[in-house]
């Protein structure tokens, strides 16, 4: 960006401005596949307009000694959706929305490690898109519930049938919404909430 | 749906206790220099200095009120790494100040949950 023209640069509207009490922040993230709603879902739900941010990446020598490898790499611009609800006067929530199908979302460092939890948003037309993300999920420990995404022409399958597909446990939640209406995805987060809190609960 | 079934991968039962839990990261009077995450708030405590870079005046401008480093970012449109040098250099300066996130870590904290439910119900 050019910054000749910082003055030109404006941040939140009035109304969106936070209140000096906001000092705490958590975040959950939005998963799924490409087309699925995670825009809408987190729009729907956000008081402000969705904003977006972005990350360099370099997707080859992950994990080897990059200073001396001889492949090639190539940096890719990712970028991610997120939006804001402020829960009280102190303590604010965000969300982003990443198509994390991709590796290189699992490179955001703490994206994943420092939420409280995801919703994986499913489209049941396309459910393959959602395996690789549950099994990263699950390898790093990150509680999540399933969101399916209710589409006019998606083929109506029983909850256990999805269940069952996705191999998930009986007790990760699993939730139909309208990602475009904001009581449906307030229900997800609030699915998403619970599940944690049932969690939260000492087993012994 | 598509016949296809996903296959279980092995959980690793060190990530999956399930009393990690949440902590806040970094010392709460920000004398740890913790990295900073999407989700940090920073707020301003001075008016740019006649050294800093333009885009760090933009950030101190911009920090009067508390903003998260993805809102800088996003209002910047600067890359979140571009983002956090620039404001690592403010902190070191300490013309900015920070509070990292609460994240899930190894204590039980019901009541943060609770809170954030109470929130979602005023939607
Ligand atoms: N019927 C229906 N349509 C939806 C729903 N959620 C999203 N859509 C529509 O699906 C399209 C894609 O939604 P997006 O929110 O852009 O999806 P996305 O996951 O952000 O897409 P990418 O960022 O491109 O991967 C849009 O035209 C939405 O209006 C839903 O719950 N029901
Ligand atoms: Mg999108």
């Amino acid at each position: 960006m050019d910054f000749r023209n910082s003055d030109t640069i404006t941040g939140p509207r009035s109304e969106d401005v936070l209140p000096t009490t906001a000092t705490a922040a958590v975040k959950v993230v939005i998963v799924g596949g490409f087309g699925v709603g995670k825009t809408t879902m987190v729009g729907s739900v956000s008081e402000i307009r969705p904003l977006t941010t972005e990350e360099t990446m370099t997707q080859a020598g992950v994990g080897v000694d990059d200073n001396f490898g001889v492949e090639s790499k190539t940096a890719t611009t990712v970028a991610m959706d997120f939006g804001r609800i402020s829960i009280s006067e102190e303590l604010i929530l965000y969300l982003f929305g990443t198509p994390g199908q991709e590796r290189f979302w699992f490179l955001w460092n703490g994206l994943f490690e420092g939420a409280l939890g995801a919703v994986v948003l499913i489209d049941t037309r396309r459910l393959e898109v959602s395996f690789d993300v549950i099994g990263r999920l699950e390898e790093r420990g990150v509680p999540f519930v399933v969101a399916v995404n209710t589409f006019p022409d998606a083929p109506n399958h029983p909850v256990e049938a999805l269940r069952s597909a996705l191999d998930l446990p009986d007790e990760v939640p699993m939730i139909d919404c309208d990602a475009r209406l904001r009581a449906s995805s307030r229900d997800v987060l609030m699915t998403l909430m619970r599940y944690l809190h049932r969690l939260a609960v000492p087993l012994g | 749906m598509s016949s296809s079934r996903r296959e279980r991968r092995k959980a690793d039962p060190a990530l999956s206790d399930p009393e990690r839990l949440y902590v806040i990261t970094g010392d709460p009077d920000g004398s740890e220099r913790a990295a900073l995450d999407l989700v940090t708030m920073v707020v301003s405590k001075s008016q740019p200095t006649p050294t800093v870079q333009p885009e760090q005046a933009v950030i101190l401008r911009l920090c009067q009120a508390p903003l998260s480093v993805a809102e800088i970012s996003a209002y910047l449109s600067l890359p979140f790494s571009v983002v956090t040098s620039l404001l690592t250099e403010l902190l070191a300066t300490e013309l900015i100040e920070s509070r990292a996130p609460i994240v899930r870590a190894t204590l039980p904290d019901r009541s943060l949950l609770e809170a954030v439910m109470h929130g979602l119900q005023k939607l």
